[in-house]
This record gives structure tokens, C-alpha cells and sequence, in this order.
């Protein structure tokens, strides 16, 4: 039996991680394609000399990190409100927009920009997308610290009250360091949701504001190119540190 | 520090509930309660679970508002203040201890919530609190880090060192295990002496409020049956409810009398004291003392409680039990 439960792991990490293996290897083949021959790290230097691939990764960047800070602020303090007030039917609407499909998401939201910009005078940009990215991964922040906050004793709140301290010396004090590593998980799944996203941000994007996983879907279009595969391994190892130091860091608090 | 606590108030009650009552939709938790306490005393609220006395306790610290009637703390009334402007302080039942902090910062807590207090003086203060309690040395540890007996003096020194005109104790001997329970009583009984703050404490063990307080409000289904001294409550309960609370009491022709009351003989003693006939049903050894318990002609049990080699009696032998007229408790109900 134990025999089995190992294979049985075994096959289930290699489901998971045999096609991330064979992205990594053949981003170091120095042939375009799909067959051995040879080793070389061309592929990782031309990808740094791609500006289209840098603005991307920039735009990308820039984007998941404002939507991660803004949307966990927001997330938290939400999550924080019905969690004191005990609103069932707000908290169960955040599942609506977790179930929305992308797609539905996305043109919705096109819809709102255009009448929107009808008494705004702005067009499509970074800022659509930005905006875009925070409204829907405010669900997933107010989900992480809802359960986060579940497992919160309420007389830590009353203690701390009651020892002399008000209601925002409480939040700062109390309940936002016990609510720390929900906050850091949180954020972590807000930066990834909002990195690799594509269905909503193709709609939403306009001129200059093209992300990473748009172009690489341009590219990729156009054939596999090692290229992509280089750029990718060095997203999910990037990817892979950041949750290791977050994993540290949520121990030690 | 704590011995230099000697305030002089107008009135000498330091906490006062008048006409208090609460009521939630479907429940009426307090239906009009009233006591006070005086300076330096231990005054205890018991009564089953569900009576109302954690609803008292979470009005006083300010976390509920009364549907009517007033508290004041003091002389002062502190209706609408919120918990953190009313002087007094509770310990919770299951401490509330921050986990994130140190023991140091836990009872440093309340300290840095003041204006005016120097980093020195909290040091201090926290010092002198950590000794009082016996908890030198342990400052740098965590909560999860320290026993639960300790968990709990913590809780009581990070109370007690922002100086409450009243501190409140939230069944703080409850999460204990039997032994280090009773050992806590002691300790709590001198502590409170020590620092003579009024404590409001509340349980749900008659022993344990009968064995620490100065004076006992006894109450059931958000009412207070009755208010004394723990001797008062005892030996002359005002209720049938108060009696059976605070100890066993056998019913006999509507008199109530408390085992340790009532001897057994073989014979009739014809001493003039008041006796019924029975049959010993059981008796049970308990080390210091044996349960007799008797059945009497009209099919009700009558328990004697005797001393150590008290007993000689079988299993179904005729026995008389007696008592003075004295020991009898007169209730109304």
C-alpha cells in the first residue's frame, strides 16, 4: 500500500511538472526545432536583447504590482468590514465573481470603460488594465483573508479593547500582524493572478500597454520558439523564489 | 506599585449596577440586576451557565450597551463609553493572551496605550508586574511557549498593571486542570489582597466562589436570587434554588438540611432533636468522609455525610437520622 501511495504521488508530480521539464530543457536546444541538437544558452540571451519581450515584462510587471498592492489594501479592509459586520449575502456574492467567466468578465468591464470614457475623455491603456486587474483578483484577497480571519479568536479584538487601545490601534496592532500571512498569501496569488492574465487584459489593453502573456501568445501563434521557452523557465523560477521567500517569511511571522 | 493604589472615592462603592436588564430578540439575558462592590473586595457572580452573569461582566467592560438601567464606576456613570475608556479590566476566559507578542509586550500593552508614560516607567511597571505574579525571567517567551497556569498569571498581570478601579475575571480558574485550579485559588486570594483592587469574579463552581469571596450574588435565569456573605448563603439561602446551588441539601416534610448536618443512630436518640426513620441504602467512602444515603418511608433519599469512622452500619439496616431544628434552612421557595 505504501508502495502504491508513493507511485501514485510519483505519477501525480510528474503530470504536473513533465511538460515544465520539457520546457526547460529544449530552452537550452540549440536547434529552433523540436529535436536535440545541442546544448546553448542563445535562447536566454536573446530574449534580453528582444524589446518587444522587456516592454512586456515591464508592462506586466508594472501592472501586477500596483494591481497586488491596491487590491490587497482594498481586499483586507473588505474582508475586515464583513467579517465584523457578519453580511452572509455580500460575502457569498464574491463567489459570482470568482465563477464569472474570464470572458464575461472582461467584455463586461470593455463595456463599462467605453461608457465610462464618454463623459472622461481617457482611452484604453495601462490604467484600463490596471483597474481591470484590481476589480477581479478583489475577490480572491477578500476570500484568503476571510479565512484567514476565521480562525481569529474576536477576544484578542475585546482584550486589546479593553486593555486601552481604540478601534484603529486595535486593527494596527492586533489583528493586522495575526492577519500577516494571510495578507502575504494573499497578495502572492494576487501578483500571479494578475501576471499570467490574458483573456481580460487582451480586451482592456490599448496602445503601449501590450503584457508579457499577450505578446507571448502573439508569438506562440507563430510556432513554438525557443525564445518563449527561455522567457518562460525564468518566469516560473522567478515565480518559485518569490513563494519560497514568502513561504520564509510567513513562518517566521 | 500596586500598594500605593489607595484612592479615596465620594462613595465607597467602586462599581455599582442598578435595575440592569438586556434584551436580545428572542431573550431576555438580564431582567433588572442590581449590586455593588466596595474597594478592595472579592465579590463572585455564580449561577449555571446561561444566567446571565457573562452578559454582566461584557456591560461593565463596556462591549454591550444594557437595554436599560445604569452602571457606574466609581460615582460615574459609564453608560456609552467604549471599552477602552472604561477603568476597568477583565481577564478572559481563555486569556486572550496576543500570541504575535512577547509575555513582556503582552503586559506592556496596556501601558503604551497612555500618553505620558515614560519607556522607563512601563519597564518597570512591567517589572513589578511580572514578580507579583511570579513570572520573572519569562518576559521573552511567547505565549504559546509558557504552561497554561502561566498563560493565566499573565493574563492577570496585564490586567492588573494598567491599574482597573475593578477587575473583572471571566472564569479565569476554568481552563485549569483540578489540581493547579486549587492551587490558583490560593494564589488569586492573595494576590488580590495584595494589590486590593475590587475583583468581580465569575464561576460557574460554588466551591470555588465560596472559598475566595467576601460576599456571593447568586444568580439563575437573569435574575440575582440572593446576595451575602458566603456563610449567609450557606447556612440561611433565601431560596430552594440558592440551597441546591451552593451545596446537596436533603428535603425532608419541606425542610431542607445539608448532609454534614444529619447523624445516624440505631436507636431513636429521644434527644428532643428532629428525626426520620430509614434504611441504609448505600454508603460510599470517600477517604476523609462516607456518603450514607438512607431511604426514607415515603420513597424519598436522605444523604448523611459522616466522619471517618462514623460508619458501622450494613446495607438495609434500620437506621434514625437526626438534626438539630437550628440546622434546618428555612427557604421560601
Amino acid at each position: 500500500m505504501k508502495r502504491f501511495l508513493a507511485l501514485y504521488a510519483g505519477a501525480a508530480y510528474l503530470f504536473l511538472y513533465a511538460p515544465l521539464f520539457v520546457l526547460g530543457v529544449f530552452s537550452f536546444n540549440a536547434s529552433k526545432i523540436a529535436a536535440w541538437r545541442g546544448f546553448t544558452c542563445n535562447w536566454y540571451a536573446k530574449v534580453f536583447h528582444d524589446p518587444a519581450l522587456l516592454d512586456g515584462t515591464m508592462n506586466s510587471l508594472t501592472i501586477a504590482l500596483v494591481a497586488t498592492i491596491v487590491s490587497t489594501i482594498i481586499g483586507t479592509l473588505a474582508g475586515y468590514a464583513l467579517w465584523k459586520k457578519r453580511l452572509p449575502w455580500l460575502t457569498n456574492s464574491l463567489y459570482l465573481s470568482l465563477l464569472t467567466p474570464e470572458i464575461v468578465t472582461g467584455i463586461s468591464l470593455l463595456a463599462f470603460f467605453e461608457w465610462a470614457f464618454h463623459f472622461l475623455h481617457v482611452q484604453l491603456g495601462m490604467h484600463t488594465v490596471i483597474l481591470a486587474h484590481i476589480s477581479f483578483s478583489l475577490a480572491y484577497v477578500v476570500i484568503v483573508i476571510l479565512a484567514r480571519l476565521r480562525t481569529l479568536d474576536p477576544a484578542l479584538e475585546e482584550a486589546a479593547l479593553d486593555l486601552g487601545a481604540n478601534e484603529w490601534e486595535v486593527f494596527r496592532r492586533i489583528t493586522v500582524p495575526l492577519l500577516l500571512p494571510g495578507i502575504i498569501a494573499a497578495a502572492l496569488l494576487c501578483f500571479t493572478v494578475s501576471f499570467d492574465d490574458y483573456v481580460i487584459t487582451s480586451l482592456v489593453a490599448g496602445v503601449n500597454s501590450e503584457t508579457l502573456p499577450m505578446i507571448i501568445y502573439a508569438m506562440a501563434r507563430k510556432g513554438v520558439s525557443p525564445e518563449v521557452n527561455a522567457l518562460s523557465v525564468m518566469i516560473t523560477m522567478g515565480l518559485g523564489v518569490f513563494i519560497l521567500v514568502a513561504g520564509r517569511l510567513e513562518q517566521r511571522a | 506599585m500596586f500598594l500605593r493604589y489607595i484612592v479615596v472615592y465620594e462613595v465607597d462603592k467602586v462599581l455599582e449596577l442598578r435595575a440592569l436588564t438586556k434584551h436580545y430578540p428572542n431573550h431576555h439575558a438580564l431582567k433588572g440586576i442590581s449590586f455593588s462592590l466596595t474597594q478592595g473586595e472579592f465579590f463572585s457572580l455564580v449561577g449555571p451557565s446561561g444566567c446571565g452573569k457573562t452578559t454582566t461582566l461584557r456591560l461593565i467592560g463596556g462591549f454591550e450597551e444594557p437595554t436599560s438601567g445604569e452602571i457606574t464606576l466609581a460615582g460615574r456613570p459609564v453608560a456609552g463609553l467604549p471599552p477602552y475608556r472604561r477603568e476597568v479590566s477583565t481577564v478572559f476566559q481563555n486569556y486572550a493572551l496576543f500570541p504575535h507578542l512577547t509575555v513582556a509586550q503582552n503586559v506592556a500593552f496596556g501601558l503604551e496605550r497612555r500618553n505620558g508614560v515614560t519607556r522607563s516607567t512601563i519597564r518597570n511597571r512591567v517589572e513589578q508586574a511580572l514578580a507579583l505574579v511570579q513570572l520573572s525571567g519569562k518576559e521573552a517567551r511567547k505565549p504559546n511557549q509558557i504552561s497554561g497556569g502561566e498563560r493565566q498569571r499573565v493574563a492577570l498581570a496585564r490586567s492588573l498593571v494598567v491599574e482597573p478601579k475593578v477587575l473583572l475575571l471571566d472564569e479565569p480558574l476554568s481552563a485549569l486542570d483540578p489540581k493547579l485550579r486549587k492551587q490558583m485559588r490560593q494564589e488569586l486570594k492573595s494576590l488580590q489582597r495584595r494589590v486590593g483592587i475590587a475583583f468581580l469574579f465569575i464561576t460557574h463552581d460554588q466551591e470555588e466562589a465560596l472559598s475566595l469571596s467576601d460576599r456571593i450574588a447568586v444568580m439563575n435565569q437573569g435574575s440575582i436570587e440572593q446576595i451575602g456573605k458566603p456563610r449567609e448563603l450557606y447556612q440561611e439561602p433565601t431560596s430552594r434554588f440558592v440551597a441546591e446551588f451552593l451545596g446537596e441539601v436533603n428535603w425532608v416534610n419541606g425542610a431542607g438540611i445539608r448532609p454534614e448536618a444529619i447523624r445516624v443512630s440505631k436507636e431513636n436518640p429521644a434527644n428532643g432533636a428532629r428525626s426520620v426513620a430509614g434504611v441504609v441504602e448505600s454508603s460510599t467512602f470517600l477517604g476523609n468522609v462516607t456518603h450514607l444515603a438512607a431511604r426514607l418511608p415515603n420513597g424519598a433519599n436522605c444523604t448523611a455525610q459522616l466522619p471517618l469512622n462514623g460508619c458501622t452500619f450494613e446495607l438495609g439496616e434500620p437506621v434514625h437520622l437526626w438534626w438539630d431544628a437550628s440546622d434546618e434552612l428555612r427557604v421560601s421557595a
